[in-house]
This record gives C-alpha cells, structure tokens and sequence, in this order.
C-alpha cells in the first residue's frame, strides 16, 4: 500500500478513535466525583499572593 | 564576572555578521547582515558598559521578593513599543490602500508594509506580551523563580532580535511569501533556537514549582508554546539555495504546500491568538476582579476541546481549492465544532464577575477586559459561520475576511493585552496605581469605537464587493469589472483608517500613561465614581 494511503487509513480509524478516547477520559476525569473539591483549590491559586 | 560570556559571544556574533557582509550571494543578504552587524555591535558596545568584575553576586537579591521580574518590565515596555509601531504601520497602510500615492518605492510599498504590521501587531506586539505575562504567571502560579537563570533575558533579547531582523527583511524586500512567516530560513532557525529557550524556561519553572497542581492559564501558555514550536519548524521545512544567501525553496510543492501553510496559518491564530491569550484571560481576570474562574473543571475541558478541534480546522482557509473535497469539509465541520469551546471559555470568562459586575461600571481595566471576552465571543462566533463553505462562496478573498480577523485582533487580543499591561505595570515598577484611571477610560472608549468602525464598515465593504464579483448579467457576464469593484471600495477605506488611527490614538495614551507610571507620577484627579466605597462621617 502506498505510504499517504496507509497513514490516512491509520489517521482515520487508530488515530482518530485514540483522539477521542483520550479527549472522553480527560472529560470524564474532569467532571470526576470529588473533582469538584480539586477543582476550587486549584482556582483559588492565582489569589493566594500579591 | 557578570555578562562577561554574554558579552564575548555577541562581539563573536558581529563579527561573523561582518564576515556574512563579506561572504554574501547576493545584495539582499549582504544588506541584511549588515543590519545584523550593527545590532549585534550596539549590543556589544552596551554590554561592555555593564561588565563588572566583581565577583559573582550571591543568589538572586533578595529584594526582588525571589521573582525574576526585570526582564517582565523590559517585555511590557516592549510590548508597549511594538504595540504602537503595528498600529501606526496599521493605520499607514490603511491610508495607502484608500491612497495609493503613498506607496513609497521601493521600500514603503504595501507589499512590504503589509507584512510588517502583521508581524509587528502579532509576534512583536502580542508575542512580547505573551512573553512577558507568561513569564510572570508562571513564577506567580508556581511560586518559584523562573528557571535558567539569565536564559530569561535571551529569551527577551533573542525574540526582540529576530523580530529586528523579520521587520528590516521586509522591507529589504526578503520574504519566503508564507503568510505570518514571511522570514526566510536563517531568520527562522534563529527563532526555532530562541523558542527552545523560551520552553526550556517556562517547562523548567513548572518543573521546579512549589505549587503543586499546575494552574490553568500555564496549560494554556504551554500549548501555545509547544504548538507554536511545531508549526513554525513544519511549516519553515525549506531547502536554502545558498548558506550565505537570503533565498529557500520550500520542501512542499502544490497543494500540500498550500495546505502546509494553513495549517500553520489557522494554528498560529489557535495558538498564538488564542491559546495563549487565554492563559492571560485566565489569570489577570480572577486578579483584577479578585475572585476565581467561575468554573474551574470548565477551563480545563475548554482546554483539551480547543487543542484537540482547532488544530483540524486549517483547510477552511483553502475552500473551493485544489484542495480534496474531504479535507475541505473535515475543516469547515471542526471550526463548526469549536463554537462549543471558544463559547464555553467566554462564558467562563465572564462569568468570574459574577457577585462583581459593578467593577465594570467602576472599574475600566475590567471594563476592558470584560470588552475583550466579549470580541472573544464575536469574534469566534463569525469564524465558524465563515468557514461554512456557501457563506464562505461570498465572504472569501473580501475585506469581510480583514474585518473578522481585526474584530478578533484588536477587539480581543488587544484589549486583553491592554488590561494586563495595566495590571501589571503598577504591580511591576510598585507603584500604589497607574498614573491615571481615567486615561485607561479613554483608552477604552476609543479603542472599542475604533474597532466598531473598523469591523462594521469591513462588513459592508466586503459584503458589497462578494456581491460585486459574483453579479451576472442575463447573458451569463459579469457585470463588474475588477477595477470597478476596487474603485466601490474608496468610502470604506477611508472609514477604516478612521477606525485605526482611533485605535491608534487609544493606544498613545497607554503608551503616555504607562510612561508616567513607571516615572512615578500620579495624575491627579477625581476618582471614577463608585471606584472606592464612600467614607461615612464617624457617629
């Protein structure tokens, strides 16, 4: 198989559905129960000096 | 012995400068290592100036609270500079597309006017800002010095050098013809070099953090730097036809090259103009109204959306092409896409005021940046809508396209940049406050009126000249010529130079009110009403 076929061939079936595996777990990981907590400490950072 | 190696390496810099001059192919290079020589020897003969032989001064003074902050002053007052060079070059060129008699040959002509003021509103005014800002967030975020010692001040110096040397290029008349990176090749491995630097410093300060979680605005600021690395080295891949020679050829050829550029194009404003302007958007909005981001775990999903859609959305430059009908669609679907994350992150943005929205009433830094968001808005509301493609049939090659990409420029990058310079500069330079709140209102005012004239009047014009083209008579001719549709244009441009030299204008007063800042002076006058809670006469 011609090498631009076969990377498009990966490009659009492996690649692509590891992408939006990746993307959906970030997602998830993000809206994770308790990740709320995690997340109003991280936002307090910038306020804590100056 | 302090900047004694820093000294040696720029004196060895001239002189190879010089050999350049004697060596050069051909009249361009031997002219633009000449501009290197004499940048590198101004650069040496201050340096000699500054060299101490006293021993090596123990750790960083302690009176700089443990910050790397000189070189931040030097990035905001560059920024300032540049930020007035690219709007002056702005409104000049403006002037000459309503009058063509001032295109001055050679070197003052739009073909190379044009690209200065893109690369001098972009990468010098806004890359010393990103720069600058980022360098301060990070060390604030991560409570630790930025990392490297002195590669700060290579990175400031460095970047400044090669904005030098792309400026003088252009108007020499070398360009690569690549748009936003016009610079030719050893221009562009001067700059890879001073990126890497760049990285090195911002990752290493990450890395030597006390903080432990990383805050959003360095995710946003680290995936403008590494993209910006990777599309400036893919897209620069040229074959240089001389090493002592301004001219390269292109590795790509045809529509792969076509598509290489937009690719680099779009993601330069994906990462330059957006991503990284957002880690400015996400630290100095919760500073100056003094509260966190609305939605944390909503910035972080407005991160990883952006990053993974933006960098599809290239081909909708190449519309109606050579390029495949696939790639064409897969472009327009994913800018479609990315009105979920750019719209998500305004809301996020604007949203931090909630409980605070008097401050943009008292307040005209947050007014400002309230007024940025919402160009971010806009502006990534009418992106989308162009790159459909039977929208993009009418608007494409039009002024419409000058109009969108200045609503986003100076509307949102511009305004954003303005209120962070005036966050910082009395933090900086620690002064109690600016040297006029109110300046910082006229400011506002004539900046947003400027980019309303400019954006509404690009609208009619481009709108009016993507009807002129496509207008058929019954015989199947078309009804105008060219000439006539450019002639049509005259009150439009005009009107556009209007709205820049207000643009313009807004801008010299920061520069003046910035200046007084840094001098120490305080204007005196009556506060902006409601700014301060009002005194109660003791009972």
């Amino acid at each position: 198989m011609e090498t631009y076929t076969a990377m498009r061939h990966f490009a659009d079936s492996w690649g692509l559905a590891a992408m939006t595996l990746f993307f959906l777990a970030v997602v998830l990981f993000t809206l994770r129960p308790g990740g709320r907590k995690a997340a109003e400490r991280a936002a307090e950072i910038p306020l804590k000096e100056d | 012995m302090k900047y004694l190696t820093e000294t040696i390496v720029l004196a060895v810099g001239a002189f190879l400068a010089l050999l350049g001059v004697a060596f050069a192919k051909d009249r361009l290079f031997e002219a633009h290592m000449w501009v290197l020589f004499f940048v590198l020897l101004a650069g040496t003969l201050v340096m000699v100036r500054r060299v101490s032989f006293a021993p090596a001064a123990a750790a960083p003074s302690a009176a700089d609270d443990g910050y790397f902050d000189e070189v931040i002053k030097y990035g905001v007052i560059a920024t300032v500079f540049w930020g007035v060079v690219g709007f002056l070059v702005g409104v000049f060129i403006a002037a000459q597309l309503a009058f063509p008699d001032l295109n001055i040959e050679p070197w003052l002509n739009f073909g190379r006017v044009r690209p200065l003021h893109t690369s001098a509103v972009i990468f010098a005014f806004g890359g010393n800002g990103l720069i600058a800002t980022s360098f301060y967030v990070v060390q604030r975020t991560s409570r630790a010095r930025l990392f490297g010692g002195n590669l700060g001040w290579f990175v400031f110096w460095g970047y400044n050098l090669f904005i030098v040397m792309a400026a003088t290029g252009y108007l020499l008349g070398i360009t690569q013809s690549r748009e936003y990176a016009e610079p030719e090749w050893y221009v562009d491995i001067w700059l890879t070099i001073v990126w890497v630097a760049y990285l090195v410093a911002f990752l290493g300060t990450i890395m030597t953090r006390k903080e432990p979680h990383i805050y959003v605005a360095n995710w946003f600021y680290l995936g403008f730097i590494v993209t910006i690395a990777m599309l400036h080295i893919v897209n620069n891949l040229a074959v240089p036809a001389s090493f002592l020679g301004a001219k390269s050829y292109s590795a790509f050829s045809g529509v792969q090259d076509a598509l290489t550029q937009w690719w680099y194009g779009h993601n330069a404003v994906g990462f330059f103009l957006t991503a990284g302007f957002l880690g400015m958007m996400y630290y100095f909005v919760p500073k100056q109204v003094n509260r966190p981001v609305y939605s944390y775990r909503l910035s972080i999903i407005h991160f990883w959306a952006l990053i993974f859609m933006y960098i599809w959305a290239g081909p909708h430059h190449l519309h109606y092409t050579a390029l495949p009908d696939w790639a064409q669609t897969l472009g327009m679907v994913f800018s479609i896409m990315l009105w979920m994350p750019s719209w998500g992150g305004m809301i996020n943005g604007l949203m931090t005021l909630q409980g605070a929205w008097d401050k943009i009433r008292t307040d005209p830094i947050v007014r400002m940046m309230v007024m940025a968001i919402a160009f971010y808005g806009m502006a990534t509301f009418e992106g989308p809508m162009m790159s459909i493609k039977s929208v993009n049939s009418l608007s494409h090659y039009t002024d419409w396209t000058i109009g969108h990409v200045h609503s986003g420029a100076l509307g949102w990058n511009g305004l954003i940049t303005f209120g962070a310079i005036y966050f910082l500069v009395p933090k900086l330079w620690k002064r109690e406050r600016l040297y006029s709140i109110r300046m910082v209102n006229w400011h506002f005012w004539l900046a947003t009126l400027g980019i309303v004239i400019y954006a509404a009047v690009m609208w009619v014009a481009g709108i009016q000249q993507g009807l002129m083209w496509r207008e058929y008579d019954e015989q199947g001719f078309l009804v105008y010529s060219f000439a006539e549709t450019v002639a049509a244009m005259f009150p439009y441009y005009v009107l556009r130079a209007v709205g820049g030299g207000l643009y313009l204008t807004g801008a010299l007063i920061m520069a003046y009110n910035v200046t007084m800042t840094i001098r120490g002076y305080q204007r005196d006058e009556a506060p902006i009403p409601g700014a301060a809670p009002a005194l109660q006469p003791a009972e």
